[in-house]
């Protein structure tokens, strides 16, 4: 039997708005996924430490606060100082074009912008999961 | 990305208490593949040593803000500690939203602690089918105390019991009364009863029809030299954990050091062995039901057959297939 893609939703820094979060991380439930959510506040090192203890396919960080630019920068430091290599980097929120660029040569597999349908998340992370295989 | 790391390679790195590697596997019990079983043969002879917990009690009672605290007081003990936290799976997607370390933000980044969220994945009993591997892999990779918190349970949701060397039942205040108090199943199986939100108001009447509870059994229902005892806590004010901890260590002793212990430990192998059986019938049963289920249901929605003859039709079958394989 096929496993459940295991999706991580995180929200990281002084960022209260989790209506976002818990709608996406809802829709993941319906269409058959795990969900672990993170909870309010989380700090980059917290985030990295469950990822790999519970893990995750796909890590989604949610942030409408602004602060992408520092925030995934230690996420990615955290990660490669711990030698994973596999783990699925999206994030989620809204933020200007020209981070969404940046990100993306960071590393960051897919930025989901305000405007993205719901069935489009489930649809992204299905595919970037078959694309990396089994692991 | 994608290269694939054979599960039995993946034990010497556990054994060194290595986080990606106890996580990898036990994602790989999860997927039951028989690449993985033969790594968690090996495994579970390697285990045996970690102290393991069972934390169970209604949705909403507190076992996850109670295990955030008890881990964190086992810390200070000098202990590592391995939480495996059960939440339910969805019936209609097979999805699940494990909210359980959303209360254990404080053990977040120490590296004695390990949380581990699993989902149910239609397994009845209030635990998931690989949360006992799961165990063992902690166990092997050094955690001194393995904390099972199950889902939030019904009534009658015992599986934690025949699993774990101590069992505690978490009550929260409000939830019903005496008569609930002596009714048979979750609150029989408690060796540790905690009423959980004990800075509420109504929390002594709570602890109060626990513990006349317990007396009005205490002829019938004896464990041996153990006394259960009725503890209540605030994960507020933080009262009543250091006599949780006194009365969970002092269980331990009994657990390993007793006669009552010893014969517990022979129980939970048997547990072990017959629940293992099942869940591998189980898995078997279910391809064969997938299988054949639509054109049997159709027969039997029709009325051209009866639900007793067609279903030990699909059991035959099952086992037939089984034969064959094996043969194969």
């Amino acid at each position: 039997m096929a496993q459940p893609i295991r999706v991580l939703l995180a929200k990281v820094g002084l960022d209260g708005h989790d209506r976002g979060v818990k709608v996406v991380a809802r829709t993941l439930r319906d269409a058959g996924m795990d969900v672990i959510y993170s909870g309010l506040h989380r700090t980059p090192e917290e985030v990295v430490t469950a990822a790999i203890q519970e893990d995750v396919d796909v890590l989604g960080v949610s942030l409408l606060s602004g602060v992408q630019l520092t925030v995934f920068p230690k996420i990615f430091k955290l990660l490669s100082e711990k030698g994973v290599d596999d783990l699925i980097v999206v994030a989620g929120g809204v933020m200007p074009d020209e981070d969404v660029v940046a990100l993306k040569e960071m590393g960051v597999k897919e930025v989901l912008l305000q405007d993205t349908p719901p069935a489009a998340i489930v649809a992204t992370l299905e595919r970037l999961v078959t694309e990396r295989g089994a692991r | 990305m994608g290269r694939y790391v054979p599960s039995l390679d993946l034990i010497p790195r556990v054994e060194a208490g290595e986080m990606g590697a106890i996580g990898r596997l036990i994602s790989r019990a999860e997927s039951g593949t028989p690449e993985a079983r033969e790594a968690l043969a090996t495994i579970y002879r390697r285990a045996g040593k970690a102290h393991v917990i069972g934390i169970t009690g209604v949705p909403g009672s507190g076992k996850s803000t109670l295990v955030a605290h008890f881990a964190k007081q086992l810390r200070e003990q000098g202990l590592k500690v391995g939480i495996v936290a059960v939440d339910p799976s969805s019936p209609f997607s097979g999805g699940s939203i494990l909210g359980d370390r959303v209360r254990m933000t404080e053990l977040a980044t120490d590296p004695g602690i390990y949380i581990r969220s699993m989902a149910t994945r239609g397994a009845m009993g209030g635990m998931a089918r690989a949360a006992l591997d799961a165990v063992d892999i902690l166990d092997v990779g050094g955690f001194d105390t393995v904390i099972i918190e199950t889902v939030g349970v019904g009534q009658d949701e015992v599986e934690i019991a025949r699993a774990s060397h101590t069992t505690v039942v978490v009550s929260a205040p409000g939830l019903g009364d005496e008569i609930q108090a002596i009714k048979a199943g979750i609150l029989e199986i408690a060796d540790i009863h905690v009423v959980s939100k004990c800075d509420r108001s109504d929390a002594n009447r709570t602890l109060t029809d626990l513990k006349s509870m317990l007396t009005l059994g205490a002829l019938t229902s004896a464990r041996g030299e153990w006394a259960v005892p009725v503890v209540g806590v605030s994960a507020i004010s933080g009262e009543g954990f250091d006599k949780l901890l006194d009365k969970v260590n002092a269980h331990r002793r009994v657990a390993f050091e007793t006669e009552t212990g010893l014969a517990r430990l022979a129980r939970i192998a048997r547990f072990r062995l017959v629940k293992t059986a099942e869940n591998l019938l189980i898995e078997r049963f279910t391809a064969a039901a997938e299988r054949l289920a639509p054109k049997l249901s159709a027969r039997l929605q029709r009325r051209e057959s009866d639900p007793y003859t067609l279903a030990n039709e699909m059991l035959l079958a099952s086992a037939q297939k089984e034969l064959a394989d094996e043969h194969a």
